[in-house]
């Protein structure tokens, strides 16, 4: 069989994807009548060379490393859990019950608590599913599908009910108190007085997505239940011919995953917004999926795709605010990359492959 | 290195192309969208309107998640915009937290409310649709022959039961024993858009007599108006003039003139008179829309009760009960 070098496969592969929908992206601009270059040097402007830009990119990278992550360890158990936006919306709920009703005296005591919260009620949030994928081979697909509509009304009856405020408009919680309002980069990197970072929402769990990418690592490569959960994946027969137990492996895998998915909502929840909001999640969840597929499930590649799509996302929002490309052409170039990195990536992987095994043909 | 100034120079450039518009307006619809043939759409007429006039350009962005709120803000006032117009409530506590870092920076916004004290360069506009419902009450009992007349509201919060209240009193003004039925769409956003769920509302509220409906639903509004022609009722429009929906159904439309509010505010530029402003019939700020397409419907009758109703309301002598004042409605109950 073909094989690439690893190089090709990790750099060559998405590089080519991405410049492919870029260019794809640059034909739908230019029909509708607007500069390609400009729109180009104009995302880039805004989402990286402004401090402001790079705290709202961060701020959307920090959301896709926990989604990422989320879609990456269940896939090395080779399920597809495509309910991180159901399981990042009841993260939210955690975090805002440990803010209103277990507030700390200290920010750092809060993000400990509110990790915490946030972790269980997203992995309680999986267990269902992975329990039915485990117990009963209900289709994990369907299944954590299904429980993000479930989320869905579930966050919308508490909000609407009991959490929100009375006399107040908006389906929303109450503010959280100051104690547990997190360090933005702004408080912790711009010296009194200074705009760097100004008003930009990119937070103190930014480090945490960082550290979670590193727990991933040690996780799947540098420790038994990773190394079960691999197993398990490349073949569920041979796993359980090693004594490894299918169903303990699916819901740890499970559980694992809905938890990385609950504390994205650290980031939007309690870094940003301060406050439950009804659609704290905005997609995140799904755009994992493509962060993950992107990323080849390897935490390092997760951290560089979810870059890319926090530079896509803020990009996209100054191309809104200085052109007049309407927000839906945004989506359509977003979706591009999506579609090129994600779902056509054999078009790309295999010319590729076979480029390489006819030189390494010719040398042989 | 000499790419890097290279692409400095360019970004520089961009930038400066995008301060050029100094002291241009800008506009900030909500979640719902430019073109809602309601609310947003009202605002974008009134934006048209000031650039057709005045030959001047603005700058609009409609925004795609909740942290664009804040952004879209801080970056309008940082090119140097004056002022930022904003609609829908949920854009007044991002202006709260942004308005002190650009003091020489006007905001607005337009059904939201901000502390004028706390913020002395926010102006908060609200309306009156508690007085503009109350006419198309009173024009909605007018009309109809059972006696029932409807309310289909969207999301049930205190500025829509304002709407129903006023509603309500209006058509009780009229005939003492008539019946208001009235059902919200639902309880999130999403209430805002969802036309086959008014279209089954008007039909339950049809079932149970109602033959004139009034619709304060956003998108969801456009099912119910178009349920009320299959089924040859009477429908009231909403915020902009629906009237030209369903000519000969569309007994009216309570307007609310976001057009003109945000007209007003682009036209008075960087000199905007800051504050809380209330537009009520007084200012013309809402009102019945009567035209080629409904004067069959109106009769004299009716328009000499509305003007009446109107003068007496500008006037102080009717008072019509404001929900969101006290959170109860005494013609209503929800």
């Amino acid at each position: 069989m073909d094989r690439m070098p690893a190089w090709a496969d990790a750099v060559l592969v998405p590089l080519i994807s991405i410049l492919l929908a870029a260019a794809i992206s640059a034909l739908v601009i230019l029909a509708i009548g607007e500069n390609p270059v400009d729109a180009f040097t104009l995302m880039v402007e805004g989402a990286l060379m402004r401090s402001s830009g790079w705290g709202y990119t961060l701020y959307y990278t920090t959301n896709f490393i926990f989604t990422g992550l989320c879609v990456a360890v269940a896939f090395h158990a080779r399920m597809f859990n495509i309910g991180g936006e159901g399981q990042a919306m009841i993260g939210g709920l955690g975090v805002a019950l440990a803010c209103l009703f277990l507030p700390m005296p200290h920010w750092t005591l809060s993000l400990l608590v509110a990790t915490f919260a946030a972790a269980a009620f997203g992995a309680a949030w999986a267990f269902v599913p992975a329990w039915l994928q485990a117990r009963r081979g209900s289709h994990i697909v369907i299944t954590t599908i299904m429980f993000n509509f479930i989320a869905a009304a579930v966050l919308n009856y508490v909000l609407v009910n009991l959490l929100r405020p009375a006399g107040a408009m908006d389906p929303a919680s109450a503010n959280f108190p100051e104690t547990t309002h997190l360090p933005t980069f702004q408080d912790m990197f711009a010296a009194e007085g200074s705009a760097l970072f100004r008003g930009a929402p990119a937070n103190v769990t930014f480090f945490l997505a960082v550290l979670a990418c590193i727990g991933v690592w040690v996780l799947i490569w540098r420790t038994r239940l990773g190394y079960e959960i691999r197993a398990f994946g490349q073949s569920e027969s041979a796993a359980r011919y090693a004594g490894i137990s299918p169903v303990r492996t699916t819901v740890f895998a499970m559980l694992i995953s809905g938890g990385l998915a609950g504390m994205m909502a650290l980031n939007t929840t309690m870094g940003e917004a301060e406050r439950l909001v009804m659609n704290a999640t905005e997609g995140a969840g799904f755009i994992g999926i493509a962060v993950a597929l992107m990323g080849r499930s390897h935490p390092a590649g997760v951290f560089l795709a979810a870059l890319l799509f926090g530079f896509l996302y803020q990009g996209g929002a100054e191309l809104a605010l200085w052109t007049n490309i309407p927000r839906e052409l945004i989506t359509v170039i977003q979706a591009l990359v999506i579609l090129f990195t994600g779902a056509l990536d054999n078009m790309v992987r295999m010319p590729l492959e076979k480029l390489f095994g006819a030189l390494r043909r010719r040398d042989a | 290195m000499t790419l890097m100034k290279h692409f400095l120079g360019a970004t520089t450039a961009l930038a400066a192309s995008a301060c050029a518009a100094l002291a241009d307006p800008a506009l900030i619809y909500d979640l719902g969208g430019k073109f809602d043939k309601s609310f947003n759409e009202a605002a974008y007429n009134g934006a048209e309107a000031y650039a057709e006039a005045t030959g001047g350009s603005y700058r609009d962005i409609e925004l795609q998640s909740e942290a664009q709120r804040e952004q879209a803000l801080r970056r309008f006032a940082e090119a140097g915009f004056n002022p930022v117009v904003t609609t829908g409530f949920s854009m007044s506590s991002p202006i709260a937290s942004v308005a002190a870092d650009y003091p020489d920076t006007k905001f607005v916004t337009i059904d939201g409310f901000v502390d004028p004290e706390e913020h002395p360069n926010v102006k908060s506009i609200l309306f009156s649709e508690h007085e503009g419902s109350y006419l198309v009450g009173m024009m909605a009992a007018m009309a109809s022959e059972t006696g029932t007349v409807g309310f289909v509201g969207g999301m049930d919060i205190p500025l829509i039961r304002k709407f129903a209240c006023g509603y309500a009193q209006g058509a009780k003004a009229v005939n003492g024993d008539v019946t208001v039925i009235s059902n919200m769409t639902g309880t999130t956003p999403a209430a805002w858009n969802d036309p086959v769920k008014g279209s089954e509302l008007t039909k339950a509220q049809i079932s149970q007599g109602a033959d004139v409906i009034f619709a304060a639903a956003g998108g969801t509004g456009l099912g119910v108006l178009q349920t009320a022609a299959d089924e040859g009722i009477y429908s009231i429009g909403v915020d902009s003039n629906q009237n030209h929906l369903h000519p000969g159904s569309v007994l009216t439309s309570m307007l609310k003139r976001v057009d003109v509010a945000v007209e007003e505010a682009m036209t008075a530029g960087a000199d905007l008179e800051t504050g809380v402003e209330v537009l009520g019939l007084a200012e013309d700020g809402v009102g019945v829309a009567v035209d080629e397409n409904n004067e069959d419907l109106v009769t004299e009758e009716m328009m000499a009760a509305v003007e009446e109703a109107k003068a007496s309301i500008v006037a102080g002598d009717t008072e019509v009960h404001d929900y969101s004042s006290d959170d109860s409605c005494p013609a209503l109950s929800f």
